[in-house]
């Protein structure tokens, strides 16, 4: 048996140096004459591993290196990692790798384990059984099983999936169109990035699934500028999956037609609020629409859309596969299923963490984060992107769920968390979301773009102590006139960040003049 | 109505992307890409070259291309170097990563070396937030900045 290594061609990975290992490794084997199989899969998240090298072996199934340097690979090959050999980078079996053994992996099983453009390895894993199922099924009967999972969408608004295929099941037109949202803009996350690099066909399958159930026959996949390598992954996945007859006029040999293209952003924030995106790909300016209309009834070039998010289309075939039953098992609560938590910044074990709803903050932020990588006490988290709000640790035992996170003021989101160290001033956070609001701003509505501006100016004088008590008032004031004036989340939500930093960490924004005399 | 002649090389290089895209629906972004892939930004005689073809007017395309932060309107420096200013980087201390690169290239945000060598942009977020501070050097991707690596890039990007 030729032996087959693993190095993943995840931008994370890659941003960590996976392709110098990868030459290095190449560079190794033909000097020492081996012939191996080098397969590029997607990173399994655990981003403190990567690069993460995987041997697939005969006797000890896949064993683990990481994190590998190019330096490293001359000792891997004299240790025989080859055959699973010890070396001081050995991990051992992937799976019991305590970061992802403790996970339930259900949307993310395939990842970084797979060739991610490999359909007999997606296959092989259990892939494209949503797909037959659901062609066999009527498209009520579709939908019905994705309502009953309790499937909300995973782009942020927490909306159950289900009653937005439903909607668009029952419009009548000549044509309906699936959209997924990929323009991933929130900081903290990546699942999104990471399931397109790692496993595309979940995606793909996922949308074909949904215009089955809806009676859409046309796709797109708005995927944002800053991946390109998710953009190329996708492009040359849709094109296998048109080869091997999972798009075109007959799905999987059915009388359904379905196809999908692969649409790339220009680098608009805004652009991932849905009517904007659908008038992004329309090629207009990407501003935000007043709804109703909603999308479900007149959405892309004016016809019925479904838009979702990535892993809300890539967790449908899970759910179509094993049944909602099982996927409703999980979580709690009105959160149903599982969730890819990106625990991210300043944190000792960076990556993705597919789990259950259901876990504290703390439990994600000091238990499996670790707490930060500089080894400072943990200050702030904020989770859910730059329109979510800062947790100080006083709220720590809050539970991962749409419900309980809105109770505390705060917001789930994309279900991203950056954890901040004690060094991390509050007033500069809150300065900041005021500042991002107004470089992305739409424009349409005043609060928004004006707002956003005043805010930055209000900080900035409380950031200079002058008048301090009249500028928190001001910045209150202009927080609720944002959050109660605005069309869309951009404007509503930027006061989440602004407000839960300066009432968590009201010390921050009093700053001493004493700074100045010390100069 | 009188339109600035565009320059026909632009206009023919221009006519020959949109030709390709035309029949693609919403085809605006996407040509708009293919323009900027050719030219490197959207040049100023590309723009009534597309309105005649999609049957818009002229201001509506520029209300396009200004809308969205990846078009140039000029073209860049020789690498295009994208530092990212999110949270999650800033958490890693991103604000002193871009204060040294600054430095170190003698350019803010948004301004090309004069060289020509280099232009520096900031991006909010490039889903590297588990390898922070992250940046991208013409589409590579660089994560857990540090001293040595940014004298890596400042090296590559005047070699
Ligand atoms: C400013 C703004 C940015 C957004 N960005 C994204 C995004 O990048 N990705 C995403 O899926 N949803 C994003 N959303 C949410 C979408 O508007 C929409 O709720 C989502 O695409 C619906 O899909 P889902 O139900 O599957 O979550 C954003 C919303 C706002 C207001
Ligand atoms: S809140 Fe801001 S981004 Fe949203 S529609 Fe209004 S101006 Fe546009
Ligand atoms: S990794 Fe190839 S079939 Fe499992
Ligand atoms: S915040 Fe910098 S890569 Fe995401």
């Amino acid at each position: 048996m030729i032996p087959r290594i693993y190095i993943p061609g995840d931008s994370g990975a890659l941003a960590l140096g996976a392709e110098k290992v990868a030459k290095a490794i190449e560079k190794e084997l033909a000097d020492r004459g081996i012939e191996a199989k080098i397969v590029r899969n997607g990173s399994r998240g655990a981003y403190f591993l990567e690069p993460m090298v995987e041997v697939a072996t005969a006797d000890k199934g896949r064993v683990a290196y990481g994190p590998v340097k190019p330096s490293d690979v001359k000792s891997l090959f004299d240790c025989g990692f080859l055959t699973g050999g010890y070396h001081k980078r050995w991990l051992g079996a992937p799976d019991k790798i305590p970061f992802l053994a403790k996970q339930t992996r259900l949307t993310f099983a395939r990842c970084g384990v797979i060739n991610p453009l490999s359909l007999d390895h997606y296959k092989a894993h259990g892939g494209l059984k949503g797909l037959q199922n659901a062609v066999a099924m009527a498209p009520a009967d579709i939908v019905k099983q994705v309502t009953e999972s309790g499937l909300r969408g995973r782009g942020g608004a927490g909306f159950p999936t289900g009653i937005k295929w439903k909607t668009v099941l029952e419009t009548t037109a000549d044509r309906k169109y699936i959209v997924c949202n990929a323009d991933e803009g929130d900081s903290g996350t990546f699942a999104d990035r990471m399931i397109m690099e790692g496993d595309p066909f979940v995606l793909i399958e996922g949308m074909a699934i949904a215009g089955i159930a809806t009676g859409a026959t046309k796709g797109f996949i708005y995927i944002r500028s800053e991946y390109p390598h998710a953009v190329a992954v996708m492009r040359k996945a849709v094109e296998i999956a048109r080869g091997a007859g999972l798009l075109g006029l007959n799905v999987l040999g059915s009388p359904n037609a379905f196809d999908m293209e692969v649409r790339v952003g220009a680098g608009a924030y805004v652009c991932g609020e849905e009517t904007s995106l659908l008038d992004s790909l329309e090629g207009k300016r990407g501003q935000v629409r007043a709804k109703p209309p909603l999308p479900a009834h007149k959405g892309l070039f004016g016809k019925p859309t479904v838009i979702n998010n990535v892993i809300s289309l890539a967790s449908v075939p899970i759910i179509m596969d094993k049944g909602a039953a099982f996927y409703k098992d999980f979580g709690m609560g009105r959160s149903r299923g599982t969730i890819p938590i990106q625990i991210a910044g300043n944190v000792k074990y960076p990556g993705l963490y597919e789990a259950a709803f259901g876990m504290t903050l703390g439990e994600i932020v000091d238990d499996i984060g670790g707490g930060t990588a500089t080894g400072r006490p943990v200050k702030a988290v904020q989770v859910g992107g730059p329109l979510g709000a800062y947790f100080p640790r006083a709220l720590f035992d809050t539970p991962f769920d749409y419900e309980a996170f809105a109770a505390k003021d705060g917001l789930i989101g994309h279900a991203g968390i950056v954890v901040f160290d004690d060094t991390a001033d509050m007033l500069k956070q809150a300065r900041f979301a005021m500042e991002f609001c107004s470089i992305e701003s739409c424009g349409k509505c005043t609060p928004c773009r004006i707002g956003s501006t005043r805010g930055v100016e209000v900080l900035d004088r409380l950031a200079q102590s002058i008048e301090p008590e009249k500028q928190i008032a001001l910045v209150t004031d202009l927080c609720n006139t944002m959050k109660f004036g605005s069309l869309c989340a951009l404007g509503g939500f930027t006061p989440y960040p602004v407000m839960s930093a300066l009432n968590h960490f009201p010390e921050d924004f009093r700053p001493t003049p004493v700074a100045e005399a010390a100069e | 109505m009188t339109m600035q002649p565009a320059s026909t090389e632009i206009a023919s290089r221009t006519a020959a992307i949109i030709q390709e895209l035309k029949g693609l629906e919403g085809p605006l972004l996407p040509i708009l890409h293919g323009i900027q892939e050719e030219f490197g930004h959207v040049p100023q005689d590309a723009l009534p070259v597309i309105a005649e073809a999609l049957n818009i007017s002229r201001a509506e395309v520029h209300g396009v291309v200004t809308f969205y932060h990846d078009y140039r309107s000029h073209p860049a420096g020789r690498h295009v170097l994208k530092l990212c200013q999110a949270e999650a980087c800033q958490s890693m201390g991103s604000d002193a990563i871009a204060a040294k690169l600054k430095q170190l290239l003698g350019i803010g945000f948004h301004e090309t070396a004069r060289d020509g060598s280099v232009t520096l942009e900031p991006v909010y977020c490039l889903g590297l937030c588990a390898c922070a501070p992250s940046a991208m050097l013409d589409g590579e991707v660089i994560g857990r900045l540090n001293d040595e690596k940014l004298d890596e890039i400042v090296a590559e990007v005047r070699s």
